[in-house]
């Protein structure tokens, strides 16, 4: 055990904090960032509520709400839910894998400390006044050089490079992670679908983020170095920008939406008492999502006038995505039918998931129709939807991931009765403040207005949608008092509070630095429903960090293999290469130069060590 | 024809439609267009009850089956048969959704066979430049923020944009269709209806995206003939103050046909009084609205590019009172 401790543990101070490779270390400092992002977007989006509210809302001028739209979805979507996802495969994939850290631990410091860099390159500049004013998307012309001098696209778009290079980096550290590191006997057909959903998530961004890198590169080309890719009288093309634009933006909903499929089927499953219903039905319906995904993108620009022969064709693909999704929902509903549930928190997120997410599920049936979407798209009735998706979809399934794992990561227990009051007031706030903006969009009230005059009569719905998101942020802060009451005040959990069936509840709570004492061998898909004494395996070295690496198919051990100590190197690489990103926006050259300290960066980050793989005598044993 | 007025009765929402709504449909095209909304309402809000019924008779049945121990393999074979049925549910659905899309965007498609009115729509940051060919010879008749359409006739909007992206939008008509710079995109609309309606853009195109409206009236044949012959008489020529209209600042931008009046850059004024709102629907047209654009423009419409011109109180009264004039 000590010689465990002696082996994983990080050095205390903050010379241990620079330097930690510990998965759920990492996790756990993207989580409270993600917090604080979302709190500080959730603020944006009251105010712009406020606004709102009544006709000729004097709050805000245009500027200040354009800075303000911009950047709640900028930080939503690159801050927030994505990195969000990636974290909690980060913190749950090792642990549910019975192992002692990820595939490549310093890449995941790496990315943790890019993904910070991204949120300080947007919120930085915003407190300077710097703040990018053209919305997450920031289509050309009008974030060309000839319409938006200064920097604020720029920041944008670096602001994206980082927080992609961050998602890449996780991604592929969790694709190596569950393919090459699955414990012994947990063969594919035996894997949990949590990871399934991991996987697909990890290996869509692997296949998404490159389009997003690689327009708002182009933009920045287009604004730095006179390149015309955007501007139609040097031969360029404004509708490129939206094809890159939504090649990459329609999968990173699915990129968001995969892993909260992922927390529901963990949660329904451990919560009713029996392995989920369906299971292969539900992996394969996710990897049909996953293909169909890259298949759609032009449902976002049925208005640009594209031929109608190829908007039929993706409205057709569009509404496919209904069918593997529908029957996902039927999976989940038929565990719970025939199992035995018992209606905690988390399970109550899953049925307000289920009771709201099915409302933008069709309202997204309605928008992919190609000539009924000329006549929603760009109204509020799309922010209503997307919401219902976004917020219904992958935010609920997410607080019911958080309170379910908090025990594991916390080793106390959430106050249920709070628990309720928050999930009340947020399920309850946000139908009441989106439900009414679908009529809004149906009564011709576009989006990304400042304000509207009181003849169009909106004004009622408006300030209904308003006390309805007050009600949703003051159950957010319920939440959050919750968690940080009961990380002090809570009931000790124990390993196991809620007899859950996968390998992270046979580790203690919270889990030591190396996770497992031993590796378990996994003879089902619900190993600890299973056996009350799971079986282990002994053979990797104690005074050493190493890891077992299985075979992708069969989980069969292959070697042991070096696992990277804690290391300065991944944040002072990351340093570098911020440095570039930032330099970039006001030259060129800063590609060239700034390539040179990211080299020295990353040579002493990877100088090699003695002993990475060793195959030696690996051994099953019971207990 | 019976049946969507049967489905518009059906439905609640449609009692507060406004003069800016697809629920109020005008046109042929937003008819067709309201029909599928309605199919996709009633389809997707039988399947929304259905999966709460489900979810509620679960719950419901869970209630008080609370166990210990978990059931590991339990006996699937029935749920498995249900989840067989529910898959083909689904594919019912989705066709019949499906063919009601193809079927309307055929229809729209249709109608580009009719011969067309064509009128010109040029988007810029922040309002519309409208022109119609003059029937009495082979020049443009220039308006902005106003469009007048006869009815019973199909008209081709031809759009362009001088700067970023728009959309025309007038929902009581058909869908919107994107302005771009570099594309040539055309919407068709064959209205029926007679009366006012409201247009607005619907892609952020900048700092007054949200003052960027227009308004769209419906004429009898007869009346747009009329109307369309007012439009192509020049304006009356200014008098005494209002003479810095046509040879003052104004001149640079505006354009007021029969005088020297020729700036090509923001809105003709040639019959601005006759329109019904100021700014692109930033304010109803009326003398104090022309004079208090005419003063402060960047405070009723921020960022516009029309700047603050120095005119004394004198000036500032005649050029109001002028413009009013030309109807």
């Amino acid at each position: 055990m000590s010689r465990l401790d002696d082996t994983w543990a990080d050095k205390p101070g903050w010379w241990g904090f620079v330097t930690t490779v510990d998965h759920k270390r990492i996790a756990a400092r993207y989580i409270v960032t993600v917090v604080a992002m979302l709190f500080l977007a959730g603020m944006l989006a009251l105010d712009m509520r406020l606004q709102l509210s009544v006709a000729n809302g004097t709050r805000m001028g245009p500027q200040l709400y354009d800075e303000s739209f911009s950047l709640h979805g900028s930080t939503m979507l690159f801050l927030v839910s994505v990195p969000v996802m990636e974290a909690m495969g980060i913190w749950l994939v090792p642990l549910m894998l019975g192992a002692r850290n990820l595939a490549f631990p310093r890449l995941s410091a790496f990315s943790y400390w890019l993904y910070l860099g991204g949120v300080l390159m947007l919120w930085i500049p915003h407190a300077l006044g710097i703040t990018p004013d053209l919305g997450w998307f920031e289509y050309p012309p009008l974030s060309g050089p000839g319409y938006a001098p200064g920097h604020r696209v720029d920041i944008w778009a670096q602001m994206i490079t980082f927080t992609e290079v961050a998602a890449l980096a996780a991604s592929v550290n969790v694709v190596a992670t569950i393919l090459k590191m699955r414990p012994p006997g947990m063969t594919l057909a035996r894997m949990p679908f949590f990871l399934w959903a991991m996987l697909i998530a990890s290996l869509m961004t692997i296949f998404a983020l490159p389009a997003v890198m690689l327009v708002t590169s182009m933009l920045i080309a287009d604004r730095l170095v006179s390149t015309q890719f955007f501007t139609p009288a040097g031969g360029g093309d404004v509708l490129l920008f939206q094809h890159l634009f939504w090649f990459f933006g329609h999968p990173e909903v699915y990129i968001i939406f995969v892993p909260a499929v992922g927390f529901v089927s963990a949660i329904v499953e451990a919560f009713s008492r029996r392995p989920l219903f369906g299971h292969i039905a539900m992996v394969l319906s996710l990897l049909s999502i996953s293909v169909l995904a890259f298949g759609l993108w032009v449902h976002h620009m049925f208005a640009v006038g594209l031929p109608r022969l190829g908007n039929d064709f993706y409205t057709a693909a569009s509404m496919a995505i209904a069918l593997p999704a529908g029957m996902q929902i039927f999976c989940w509903i038929a565990t719970i039918w025939s199992g035995r549930p018992r209606f905690a928190t988390p399970m109550l997120w899953v049925i307000g998931f289920i009771a709201t997410f099915v409302i933008g599920g069709l309202s997204g049936i309605m928008v992919a129709s190609a000539p009924l979407d000329l006549q929603l798209t760009d109204t509020y009735f799309v922010v209503a939807h997307f919401h219902y998706v976004l917020v219904g979809g992958a935010i609920f399934p997410l607080f019911g991931a958080f309170c379910y794992w908090y025990p594991k990561a916390t080793g106390r227990l959430m106050s249920e009765r709070w628990g309720i009051v928050a999930f009340v007031l947020i399920v309850g706030g946000f139908n009441l403040g989106f439900f009414p903006m679908h009529i809004l969009g149906l009564e011709g009230m576009p989006r990304r207005v400042y304000t509207y005059g009181p003849e169009m009569g909106w004004d009622g719905l408006n300030l209904l949608a308003t006390l309805g998101s007050a009600v949703s942020v003051l159950g957010g802060l319920v939440l959050v008092a919750n968690a940080l009451v009961s990380y002090w005040r809570g009931t000790p959990a124990g390993p196991d509070p809620w007899g859950g069936p996968t390998l992270e509840w046979a580790a203690p709570s919270p889990p030591p630095p190396y996770n497992f004492e031993h590796t378990p061998v996994v003879t089902g898909i619900a190993p600890l429903w299973e056996h009350d004494d799971l079986p282990v395996m002994t053979g990797l070295n104690d005074e050493a960090r190493e890891v077992l690496v299985t075979s992708v198919v069969d989980a069969v051990p292959i070697y042991r293999q070096h696992s990277s100590g804690p290391s300065v190197w991944p944040l002072i690489s990351a340093v570098a290469v911020s440095a570039m990103f930032v330099g970039s926006i006001f030259t060129a050259w800063a590609v060239i130069w700034g390539m040179l300290p990211i080299a020295i960066g990353l040579i002493l980050w990877f100088w090699p060590v003695r002993g990475r793989a060793t195959s030696g005598p690996l051994r099953t044993r019971a207990r | 024809m019976r049946r969507m007025v049967l489905l518009a009765c059906l439905l609640p929402l449609a009692a507060c439609a406004g003069r800016q709504s697809p629920l109020a449909p005008a046109a042929l095209q937003a008819e067709w267009l309201h029909w599928l909304l309605m199919l996709m309402f009633w389809v997707c809000g039988i399947v929304y009850a259905l999966v709460i019924a489900l979810l509620g008779a679960s719950i419901w049945r869970g209630r008080h089956r609370l166990a210990a121990k978990p059931e590991i393999e339990p006996d699937d074979r029935r749920l498995s048969r249900g989840l067989g049925v529910w898959a083909g549910m689904i594919v019912v659905g989705l066709t019949v959704l499906i063919l009601g899309s193809f079927v309307v965007e055929r229809q729209l498609a249709d109608m580009r066979a009719h011969e067309a009115l064509v009128v010109r729509v040029t988007g810029q940051q922040w309002w519309w430049r409208v022109q119609y060919r003059d029937p009495a010879g082979g020049g443009w008749i220039e308006t902005a923020n106003e469009l007048h359409l006869p009815a019973g006739r199909t008209a081709r909007i031809e759009l362009g944009s001088v700067d970023v992206i728009h959309s025309f939008w007038v929902p009581n008509v058909a869908g919107k269709m994107d302005v771009i710079p570099g594309r040539a995109n055309a919407i068709d609309v064959t209205p029926h209806r007679l009366g006012w309606f409201r247009g607005q853009c619907a892609e952020f195109c900048g700092a007054q995206h949200a003052h960027m409206a227009f308004d769209v009236k419906v004429d009898t044949p007869a009346e747009f003939t009329r109307w369309l012959a007012a439009q192509a008489r020049p304006a009356a020529p200014p008098t005494g103050a209002a003479l810095v209209v046509a040879n003052g600042a104004c001149a640079s931008c505006h354009t007021l046909r029969g005088t020297a009046a020729r700036g090509r850059a923001g809105p003709d004024l040639t019959h601005v009084g006759g329109r019904r709102s100021v700014a692109a629907g930033t304010l109803p047209m009326s003398r104090g609205a022309l004079q208090g654009w005419i003063a402060q423009p960047q405070a009723l419409k921020p960022g516009t590019l029309m700047p603050a011109v120095a005119l004394s109180g004198a000036q500032a009264d005649a050029v109001a009172a002028y413009l009013e004039s030309l109807k």
